[in-house]
């Protein structure tokens, strides 16, 4: 079993959401990157490590700007999984790798070389918001042969034949989108999540995990009521990014996965 | 189907797809679905070319540029005046044909990306015409180039967005587009102003804009007596109005096929990097939406484009140009920012016809080519805008070559 199907099952076998949360790489710098990462998986599930892109098209301010600073910083592809082998070293707890579909498309060794580096590197899978599966002819068999988890997102404007598809493609944990829109911390959430999560389980067995929105306690919660895991992103950079306290945020996501 | 390609999933060749959020995917179904059956139905194509006939003004002339033609001294030179359209551009045959759709399927509001201000204006138009609010992302670096646009566009009652992440340019409009478009999916028409993003846009674009190809060959049936030139040259950015020209013709026979050429802004030179010639300087990437020629370093992080017109000014070619470069359907060159300015001045000068910078680099490309030609020979050059909004851009950069020349 992987490492991302062990997190989720300890989690169920606690009777708890698991907690998954985002960073991007070397954000704000190297250093503190790995400090913030081994901090936020004393208590965290799984990490996702937001591999920088120029146009993040999915993404609200909040990662915009932490991946325009990272990437003005330095920050590269080969720099990003010498960080994730890095935190392979001191951690084993599963890392998945989000980015977008050219920085795969045009590593210099292609989309194999792409997966081969990230295995090697010591992730277990990869999130590819802007590539549905059905984009993904070439790279699903690729991270299949190399054993590299596959999370495509389901959103809440999704059919139910887009529910098949997706969730086919999906090995490790179906992710599922809470609004309509791009990542960014709100208040509130809207009231169809259930809904989402429901429709999901009807196609597949695999954990459904909830992200986009999350920003706290409030809204963490009835995540973690009806869904197996709870994805932070955006408010955990916007922490850091202020200077306040991430530790105390971490631990309060925590919190909100227990039922 | 108008023309050949793309296939059933989008692809042109290889290029094109749906490179988006899943949120998007079931909008982009619906929209091929209202496509295929509301847009290509008699009806609408009827309501289509009405518009087009009594609000845009077509059919656009199809000048011969006598002129031109004496000063090159080589082929025939004709203009397709698209500049003469309503709006000032090519722009508007395409917004025009989207907000009817829009119209037709029940959605509330626009929004637009754009980068000369030419779309935004087209759009913003098409919004006050049809009784739509619209809202155009420009990036805050065009925003400043493209005043007068952005004012025109205001007066229409849009709102005009302004953009300040990464390049603050049309690519960094079109991502904010995309981004409040997946916010307000479901009750929000994105009018794509080029011939890129997902399927079924680079398709439905092109047969919008194909209304220019076509009128040219009836136009030069009449003038020349025969329905094929020798060659076409249009700019490209992203590539809407080359397409528009380019498609009649590039899907004919190989032995009837004319040339065609398309010119691509290259900036400060190909060689400094700050250019937008993805066809002759790019590779194979993925870009808002599309697998196309783009601009981007080994890491597949976006380069920035550099082009003194706006509208050129975009790291990426749209799927379907890239899909012609491949098989050889058409050329791609490309033409420095001082070879536009060139061409912008030639034109005003010997013609009294201003072309918008855009179209300046395909009628530099025409001062080069059609001395190398017979007299019996013919050139369509496809003038896609006007140069109004660009005067007071060109003085400025013309100012300034004319004091680093001083200092050379």
């Amino acid at each position: 079993m992987g490492r991302i199907n062990e997190a989720f099952s300890s989690a169920k076998a606690e009777n708890r959401a698991a907690f998954i949360a985002y960073l991007t790489a070397g954000f704000p710098n190297e250093t503190t990157f790995a400090n913030h990462a081994l901090d936020i998986l004393e208590v965290a599930d799984i990490l996702e490590i937001g591999l920088p892109y120029s146009d993040p098209l999915g993404d609200g301010p909040t990662i915009q700007k932490s991946s325009e600073q990272v990437l003005a910083q330095g920050m590269t592809t080969a720099k990003t999984f010498e960080l994730i082998a890095e935190l392979r070293k001191k951690t084993d707890k599963a890392l998945l790798v989000m980015t977008y579909y050219n920085p795969i498309y045009c590593h210099k060794d292609g989309e194999a070389g792409f997966l081969k580096r990230l295995k090697e590197a010591g992730a277990d899978g990869v999130i590819l918001p802007d590539l549905p599966p059905d984009q993904a002819d070439t790279l699903i068999p690729l991270a299949r042969e190399l054993k590299v988890d596959t999370v495509f997102l389901v959103a809440p404007t999704s059919t139910d034949a887009r529910l098949k598809l997706v969730t086919e493609a999906c090995r490790g944990f179906i992710y599922a989108v809470s609004v309509t829109g791009v990542t960014g911390a709100r208040t509130a959430l809207p009231q169809d999540v259930p809904d989402l999560v429901r429709r999901t389980k009807a196609f597949s067995t695999l954990p459904v995990a909830v992200g986009f929105g999350v920003s706290g306690f409030d809204t963490a919660k009835p995540i973690a009521e009806v869904a197996d895991g709870v994805v932070v992103g955006s408010a955990l950079i916007k922490t850091i990014a202020e200077g306040e306290d991430l530790k105390a945020l971490s631990s309060e996501i925590a919190r909100a996965c227990q039922r | 189907m108008l023309f050949p390609q793309p296939n059933a999933k989008g692809r042109f060749g290889i290029y094109g797809g749906r490179y988006v959020p899943e949120t998007l995917i079931p909008a982009l179904d619906e929209l091929s679905e209202a496509y295929q059956t509301i847009g290509r139905s008699p009806d609408f194509l009827a309501e289509y070319h009405h518009y087009l006939k009594t609000y845009v003004g077509r059919p656009s002339l199809l000048y011969y540029a006598e002129n031109l033609t004496r000063y090159c001294g080589g082929a025939k030179i004709y203009l397709k005046r698209e500049d003469l359209n309503h709006t000032g551009a090519h722009k508007i045959n395409n917004a025009i044909g989207q907000a009817l759709l829009a119209k037709r399927m029940g959605k509330k509001r626009f929004i637009a990306e754009t980068g000369a201000g030419q779309h935004g204006v087209a759009s913003a138009t098409a919004a006050a015409l049809f009784g739509l609010h619209c809202t155009v992302y420009m990036g805050e670096e065009d925003v400043r180039r493209q005043a007068l646009n952005v004012y025109r566009m205001k007066l229409l009652g849009a709102t005009v967005s302004p953009v300040t992440s990464g390049t603050r340019t049309l690519k960094d409009a079109t991502n904010e587009a995309i981004r409040d478009w997946v916010t307000h999916v479901r009750d929000t028409f994105y009018i794509i102003g080029s011939v890129i993003g997902p399927h079924p846009y680079p398709m439905m674009t092109r047969d919008f804009q194909s209304v220019i190809g076509f009128e040219t060959m009836e136009q030069l049936e009449l003038a020349e007596g025969r329905k094929v030139p020798d060659v076409v040259v249009a700019c490209v950015g992203g590539g809407s109005n080359a397409i528009g020209i380019f498609a009649p013709f590039a899907y004919l026979p190989d032995a009837e096929r004319p040339k065609l050429i398309g010119v691509e802004a290259a900036g400060h030179g190909l060689q400094s990097g700050a250019h937008s010639a993805s066809i002759s300087a790019g590779k194979r990437g993925v870009l808002h939406g599309s697998l196309m020629y783009l601009m981007s370093d080994d890491d597949g992080q976006i380069s920035p484009a550099h082009s003194v017109s706006a509208g050129l000014d975009y790291p990426g070619v749209g799927p379907e140009h890239s899909y012609f470069a491949d098989a050889g359907l058409a050329n791609y060159v490309s033409v420095a920012d001082e070879g536009a300015l060139i061409g912008f001045k030639k034109l005003s000068e010997i013609e009294g016809i201003i072309p918008a910078l855009e179209s300046s680099h395909a009628i530099y490309h025409t001062l080069e080519l059609a001395p190398t030609m017979a007299k019996d020979q013919v050139i369509v050059v496809n003038l896609s805008g006007r140069g109004d909004k660009d005067v007071t851009e060109a003085m400025r950069v013309m100012n300034l070559m004319e004091a680093d020349n001083g200092k050379n």
